[in-house]
């Protein structure tokens, strides 16, 4: 499935948030959004996943999501947004739960996507006895659960460590290198940027327009941090960001 | 003088050049469990009393002898009257705050859910609170009858209110982003309700119901004094009115160990549900 963005602006009161973005999301691609603080890339997602609408101009969702698609766009957040009263397959179930499912069924979904995020053995903890790493997976394996056709992710990885960050994005790596999935990323980080994303929009400073789109094609697997393309990459983002974010900056400094 | 002299060779510091362990000054400021001391001071205080009356510092007539009062206690067991009075009592509390606190966390969830109910409820509730529920008995024998009948409303009625209270502000207080996660994966509204919003609010709800069911005793006693021929509230009263301060301080005592066991009940059951609680 495909989302595309017509000319949509948004306000909040006054502040004008996005002003004109035009943009196709591709199906079985990661779309990396990145942009200075308070650019509206939250505010962007929300209106992918419908949970708010922008002022002006149109989002359409192109083609039908696949075959046992429970919920076409599924969020996965920062904070986990994790149940601390349901255990890990409990969080994973409450998803399943408002769909007619036999409970067999439910428990082979629950099953395959705990070991897809290598969770199996924790079925039964309880969120307050996990690292936040693995909150953040049990989170994918939610989200995973209802067989998405596009992932919604607002800067899954920045509340975990850098180690952990990088565990992470190995598995997510390895999730879509399985079975490709759409995703839209939004992230603060350009090296989860370069890694993930195989199209990284860059916005700019409030009022946020599309400064520049970069694609980024060698395969996702193939991908190192070490990698000297890559770093071209990362640099030309860079480049592109640093003016902005300097911007920005002292645009909230002058209020 | 010692203080200051302290402060000043510590702000000098690097001229005369000490060693030793790193002062620990993290201590304290920290609920810790101290299991016993509070029934230790509770045997001091009563050591205390049944000492003075027996020496005669304390007289008679300001407070019972604890051993007489204890007595009286087994006295009241042994022949039946404990079973007899307490019965009633415990039936009244549990049916009538059983409604009040029924009412209370459904009214509580109304008013948390929609912000139509809330507006025309909250001041609603905010001009009852602070009514002095027993002011209201005998509006209470009228509409509901001298018998059981008014002494359930008025339990039911003091405990409502401020389960009311807690329920509205621990739903309040439940994490939106869980709400925006049930959304966003298309939870209906009565699932978000059900899984999200009412465990959520359930700490809040539950300690809450510690201070409605306190109420609830006093209300009880209250509701008792005023005709019932049985109950720990008639008894006390019947007590008072002959001056007869064991059997005062024996009803008392009982209405004491009532509160505590409802307490530890409300404990126990937040043990068991919010088990998942850091
Ligand atoms: N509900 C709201 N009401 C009013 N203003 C809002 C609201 N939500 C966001 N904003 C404002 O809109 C702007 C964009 O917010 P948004 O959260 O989308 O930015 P962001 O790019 O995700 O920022 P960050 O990188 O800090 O996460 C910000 O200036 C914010 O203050
Ligand atoms: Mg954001």
């Amino acid at each position: 499935m495909e989302i595309r963005l017509d000319q949509v602006s948004h306000q909040y009161d006054e502040v004008v948030v996005l002003k004109n973005i035009c943009l196709s999301v591709p199906s079985g691609r990661i779309t990396c959004i990145v942009g200075p603080s308070g650019c509206g890339k939250s505010t962007l997602l929300r209106f992918m996943g419908g949970l708010e609408q922008p002022t002006h101009g149109t989002l359409t969702q192109l083609g039908s999501p696949p075959d046992g698609c429970l919920n076409a766009l599924t969020y996965i957040f920062q904070d986990f947004a994790l149940l601390p009263w349901r255990t890990v397959e409990g969080n994973v179930g409450l998803v399943l739960e408002d769909h007619r499912l036999s409970s067999a069924q439910r428990a082979s979904i629950i099953a395959d996507v705990l070991a897809r995020t290598n969770l199996s053995d924790f079925a039964t903890a309880l969120p307050k006895q996990l690292s936040g790493g693995m909150k953040q997976r049990v989170a994918i394996a939610r989200a995973l659960a209802v067989n998405p056709a596009v992932l919604l992710m607002d800067e899954p990885l920045s509340a975990l460590d850098s180690q952990t960050r990088e565990l992470l994005m190995d598995d997510l790596v390895s999730l879509w290198s399985r079975t490709p999935f759409t995703a839209v990323y939004v992230t603060h980080n350009l090296q989860e940027a370069v890694r993930l994303g195989h199209q990284i929009v860059v916005l700019s400073r409030r009022p946020g327009r599309i400064h520049e789109i970069v694609e980024v094609d060698q395969p996702l697997e193939t991908r190192t941090m070490t990698d000297p393309d890559l770093q071209k990459k990362h640099d030309h983002l860079w480049g592109l960001m640093r003016e902005e974010a300097r911007a920005a900056d002292a645009e909230l400094v002058h209020g | 003088m010692a203080e200051t002299g302290t402060t000043a060779a510590g702000a000098q510091g690097p001229r005369k050049a000490q060693s030793g362990p790193v002062v620990f000054r993290g201590g304290g400021f920290r609920p810790a469990d101290h299991r016993g001391i509070g029934l230790l001071v509770l045997i001091m205080l009563i050591g205390v009393v049944e000492l003075g009356t027996r020496q005669g510092w304390i007289s008679p007539l300001t407070l019972p002898r604890p051993s007489d009062v204890f007595q009286t206690l087994v006295e009241f067991t042994q022949s039946g009257q404990l079973v007899l009075n307490l019965a009633p009592s415990i039936s009244r509390l549990i049916i009538g705050s059983a409604l009040g606190i029924a009412a209370g966390i459904g009214v509580g969830l109304l008013i948390g859910l929609f912000s139509v109910i809330r507006a025309g409820l909250v001041p609603v509730v905010a001009a009852i609170f602070p009514i002095p529920k027993i002011a209201l008995l005998p509006l209470f024998v009228i509409w509901f009858g001298i018998d059981e009948g008014s002494k359930y409303a008025l339990i039911a009625f003091g405990t409502f209110t401020p389960t009311v209270v807690a329920t509205y502000g621990a739903v309040d207080n439940v994490d939106r982003t869980l709400i925006r996660m049930g959304q966003s994966f298309g939870l209906s509204w009565i699932s978000i309700v059900r899984k999200i919003v009412l465990p959520g609010a359930m700490p809040g709800i539950l300690s809450g119901l510690r201070i409605s069911l306190a109420i609830g005793i006093i209300l009880l006693v209250a509701a008792e004094m005023l005709g019932a021929e049985y109950g720990i509230g008639a008894y006390i009263l019947q007590a008072g009115a002959l001056y007869d301060l064991e059997r005062l301080f024996a009803g008392v005592l009982i209405l004491s160990v009532l509160g505590i066991l409802v307490n530890a009940g409300v404990s126990l059951v937040e043990k068991r549900l919010l088990r998942w609680r850091v």
